[in-house]
């Protein structure tokens, strides 16, 4: 399968929403495009087992090869692996579900959804290149289309937070790009597996590393650029928010993982402790502050910066199993905050209020929204059975075969979050679901409508089938991990 | 020989051509309409255009003065393009304008002494071409006649276009009295680090600076910019500057190709200053023309970085790049021409709540700035990028990051034109607007340059293939 058919399909979908008119119109073409886009990552996913279950043990499949700026070296390079196409899948999930919760916006309706499908062409662009140039190329793609959906669509402060977030995201652009200068000119190539076979001298490691992970660690809240993820999430629409928290916070994590930790073993070594330190710093902090929140959004946004600290964790542990782990919480991250976000904007919608404290015996009136809240409220706590658990599971196991007393320590540091993030996700959902009704006039509540049922089936799908079944995605993720590993290990021994 | 005349420099004599028959009409007919006169000079620009697209083999004449070949060929069709999409977009202008032929000739002389400029092969000729392409320009920025504004700039551009000029030519001359000749190619194995000619080096670019308006040499830009009748900014922004950008570009490998040092730290000083310089200022201007020109002293910036890499990609990025601005700048200057002519406002504030009423001018606008800015998938990601790295190329990564810190600042701005545009309420927004057929064919080629010329890499391929 030609891996450029997951950009093409996107962007005819959204070229086939351009002549479009009215809601009704557009809403059906981008639910059809995007679940044309599903049903592609399926397909994509099939045949990566079929291959894998033959035997096809490559680093990347399906990989093809087009001369773009032959000048520079570029080219438009593509390959999938099992991280990959965990990230494709989660992303197309997304997407879909992100359409559904979409289905009444009435304002500039062509304009949103346009979007929407950009952003996740970035998405999608970004996990099948294996060209750092392509790669950077998505990444910024996605910028703008998150500004614009921030900035036009959003409530609160919308126009500050849509600056903030295009501005710092781009700060994280401009690290990133004097890291690919810095590798491309040690290497001569923008290829990702040209660039792990030549290697880069330590020094160069050691001065390009910091600005390629910290620039993409922008993108997933690193302490202490966290700061634009409470202000964007909670100003973003209710899809922009899904998409934000679910999908672009993985470009950052995946960034980190493929180019400066596969790329830069040697210096992913030397800065692991401060990674980790970081990476505890913003479990803990993230935690401490979801504590402090009183609006359902910034909740949500502040528990992603504790939830994605976890990925972060995992990278800088480099073990297989925390490195693994990382992975999946970026899946389970994605999934599960996508609900959150889907379901805050359901309550939302009906209650036209996010203050916990207004809020209240929701369970009467909507049990079926209260039912998905319980749900994923449990899921970001880390209840066995639902992917939060298994994610954080591994990194912790994979985070404590470190046996050096630092990393010990850091572990149980970011393992005690557990407990206040209990706290604060037991707390809301206790005063939002139950308790007496709340919420004035109850009359005019209906639970949720199909498209809702439809985007939250969808995410939970995934949530519990991580959860019971945590064996698909690590079998999934691993010789994928097993690759990256190869690279890193040998510094390891040395 | 007489043939070889015509097809070398066959732009030259298309502009000729255009040049007299303007020329003729106007002395021809008294009551000329100024509609047939509009679109006469699209014909001839096309002409021009057809022509200099003709295939031609490379060569010199008059004994090494005029030399040509593709890449000359290129930059001077991408200028006469320019022109003509310049020409196009102020149709409500040049329609209701007293003295549109003087103006078209003007905008014409100006065009063919910068194909002079370009194809000189020494110094007079290239001195004779430059002031052939900048004394009529001060006269192109004084024609809104009747304001008070354009005259003062008309002002300001001739006295600092005649400084430049006199230290161009003081550099000429110091670089004539320790080499005795005034032949590039001869020029090219006998300067070196003599201080006579680092003073020279230093006047020269101090001449150029001036003239694409570096810092510090950008102090008369800004006004300029904004007293002049918005084409004339445009011209000057767009075919002006690129002009002299390309002739700085190949001055400094023919001539200084012996002191690569020399020029390396001068350009890094100078990058940096005009990038810093040019987005500070850019924040907080509220005149739509303001903005843009000091918008375009800090691409200028950006160009310098690349030209101090000093490799072929380094060339071949910053030709790509004047190619990708031409479209991006030209769009955005599409949209406030036409603003301007049909309701006046210049302000960025009078842009709240564009996209209520003007939805397709908005999204032009926005595509161009997005572009101005870096942002995939317009084409200006591609070239901004290939002059930054470019210019990494020598291991200097501080520049980079300078670079890459300025680019943040100037996304802040043009997110500010794009928020006003889009997210900010107006009661009062400027009403929707009728583009002539004209006008809008424009903008739709600067829309289709934008989105095109970067993600179908064919243009970079082709200008980096007559480098090499």
């Amino acid at each position: 399968m030609n891996l450029n058919w997951l950009i093409i399909v996107p962007l005819l979908n959204a070229l086939a929403l351009l002549p479009a008119r009215g809601l009704k119109q557009v809403r059906s073409i981008a639910l059809a495009g995007s679940l044309a886009q599903l049903v592609l990552s399926s397909i994509l996913l099939y045949l990566f087992w079929q291959q894998r279950t033959a035997g096809n043990g490559g680093a990347m499949l399906f990989e093809s090869r087009y001369a773009w700026y032959e000048a520079w070296n570029i080219y438009i390079q593509t390959g999938v692996d099992g991280i990959s196409i965990s990230m494709i899948l989660l992303t197309a999930l997304v997407v879909v579900a992100g359409v559904l919760v979409s289905w009444k916006v009435e304002t500039l309706s062509k304009e949103f959804f346009f979007l929407l499908i950009l952003l996740s062409v970035g998405a999608f662009g970004f996990f099948i290149s294996t060209d750092l140039f392509s790669m950077f190329f998505y990444l910024e793609l996605a910028v703008i289309p998150k500004y614009l959906l921030i900035g036009i669509w959003g409530s609160g402060k919308k126009e500050y937070s849509a600056n903030k977030l295009a501005l710092m995201l781009m700060g994280g652009s401009a690290l990133v790009l004097v890291g690919l200068a810095g590798i491309y000119y040690n290497t001569g190539t923008f290829s990702l597996t040209g660039i792990a076979r030549i290697g880069m001298s330590t020094e160069a490691q050691r001065l390009f590393f910091p600005f390629a992970f910290i620039g993409f660690g922008i993108f997933t809240a690193l302490f202490p650029f966290h700061t634009w993820v409470p202000d964007g999430h909670s100003s973003a629409p209710t899809a922009g928010s899904m998409f934000l928290a679910g999908i672009s916070m993985k470009l950052g994590g995946y960034g980190c993982l493929r180019v400066a930790a596969f790329l830069m073993p040697e210096a992913a070594h030397y800065y692991s402790p401060v990674i980790i330190t970081l990476a505890a710093i913003a479990i803990l902090y993230g935690s401490f502050a979801t504590m402090m929140q009183t609006d359902l959004k910034y909740i949500n946004a502040y528990s992603s910066v504790s939830h994605c600290g976890f990925v972060l964790l995992g990278i800088g542990m480099v073990t297989k199993t925390a490195i693994a782990g990382a992975v999946v919480q970026m899946v389970s991250h994605g999934l599960m905050t996508a609900l959150f976000f889907a379901t805050i904007g359901m309550v939302y919608e009906r209650t036209h209020t996010r203050v916990v404290a207004r809020m209240g015996g929701l369970l009467k009136v909507t049990p079926f929204i209260s039912t998905i809240f319980v749900i994923v409220g449990l899921c970001s706590l880390g209840l066995p059975g639902f992917s939060g658990f298994v994610a954080e599971m591994m990194v912790f196991m994979g985070s404590w075969q470190n046996a050096d007393g630092y990393y010990r320590l850091i572990t149980i540091i970011a393992t005690a979050s557990i407990v206040v993030t209990a706290v604060y996700i037991l707390r809301a959902t206790g005063k939002v679901i139950m308790g007496p009704l709340n919420t004035g006039d109850a009359t005019g509540i209906i639970d949720a409508r199909w498209n809702e049922r439809a985007a939250a089936f969808l995410l939970m799908a995934g949530i519990v089938i991580i959860g019971v079944a945590p064996y698909f995605i690590t079998n999934l993720v691993n010789p994928g991990v097993e690759q990256i590993m190869q690279q890193i290990s040998p510094v390891a021994v040395k | 020989m007489m043939y070889n005349i015509l097809i070398l420099m066959k732009t030259e004599w298309a502009l000729c051509l255009a040049l007299f028959v303007l020329l003729f009409m106007k002395l021809g007919s008294a009551n000329l309409q100024n509609k047939v006169a509009v679109n006469v000079t699209y014909l001839l620009l096309l002409l021009a255009l057809a022509v200099g697209f003709v295939p031609a083999p490379a060569g010199n004449l008059f004994g090494n003065m005029f030399i040509t070949n593709d890449l000359l060929r290129l930059e001077k069709n991408m200028l006469v393009f320019a022109t003509l999409i310049i020409a196009l977009q102020s149709n409500s202008w040049t329609k209701n304008h007293s003295h549109t032929v003087e103006f078209f000739i003007l905008m014409l002389s100006t065009l063919l002494g910068m194909s002079f400029m370009l194809s000189a092969g020494n110094l007079l000729m290239f001195y004779l071409g430059l002031e052939l392409s900048t004394i009529p320009l001060a006269a192109m920025v004084n024609f809104d006649l009747s304001k008070k504004q354009s005259g003062e700039a008309a002002m300001k551009m001739i006295i600092s276009s005649a400084f430049s000029s006199g230290l161009l030519l003081f550099g000429i001359s110091l670089l004539y009295g320790t080499t005795g000749t005034i032949a590039f190619s001869e020029l090219a194995g006998s300067v070196g680090y003599n201080p006579l000619q680092v003073f020279a080096f230093i006047l020269l670019l101090a001449g150029f600076g001036f003239k694409i308006s570096a810092v510090p040499f950008h102090l008369w830009t800004a006004d300029v910019y904004q007293g002049a009748p918005v084409a004339v900014t445009s011209y000057l922004s767009v075919v002006s500057k690129g002009a002299v950008l390309f002739v700085l570009v190949s001055v400094l490998n023919k001539v200084f190709g012996n002191t690569p040092n020399l020029w390396y730290n001068m350009l890094f000083l100078l990058s940096v200053a005009t990038m810093v310089v040019g987005n500070l200022f850019a924040l907080r201007q509220q005149n739509f023309k303001r903005f843009l020109a000091f918008s375009s002293i800090a691409q200028v910036g950006f160009i310098l970085v690349g030209i101090s890499g000093q490799s072929v990609q380094g060339s071949a990025s910053v030709v790509f790049f004047i190619l990708v601005y031409i479209f991006s700048n030209l769009g955005a200057f599409g949209v406030v021409s036409l603003v301007s002519a049909l309701t006046g406002k210049e302000d960025i504030d009078d842009y709240k709540g564009f996209y209520q009423t003007n939805r397709g001018l908005t999204w032009v606008m926005a595509l161009s700035l997005f572009s101005l800015a870096g942002i995939p998938p317009a084409a200006g990601f591609f070239g901004k990028l290939f002059l930054l790295m470019a210019g990494a190329a020598q291991g200097n990564y501080l520049l980079l990051t300078i670079a890459a810190i300025n680019m943040i600042v100037s996304l802040y701005y043009y997110l500010r034109v794009v928020r006003a545009m889009f997210m900010d309420k107006n009661d009062n927004p400027i009403p929707t607007l009728q583009a002539h057929f004209v006008q809008r064919a424009a903008l739709a080629v600067c829309v289709a340059g934008v989105l095109f010329t970067g993600v179908y890499s064919d243009a970079y391929n082709y200008i980096y293939s007559l480098f090499v």
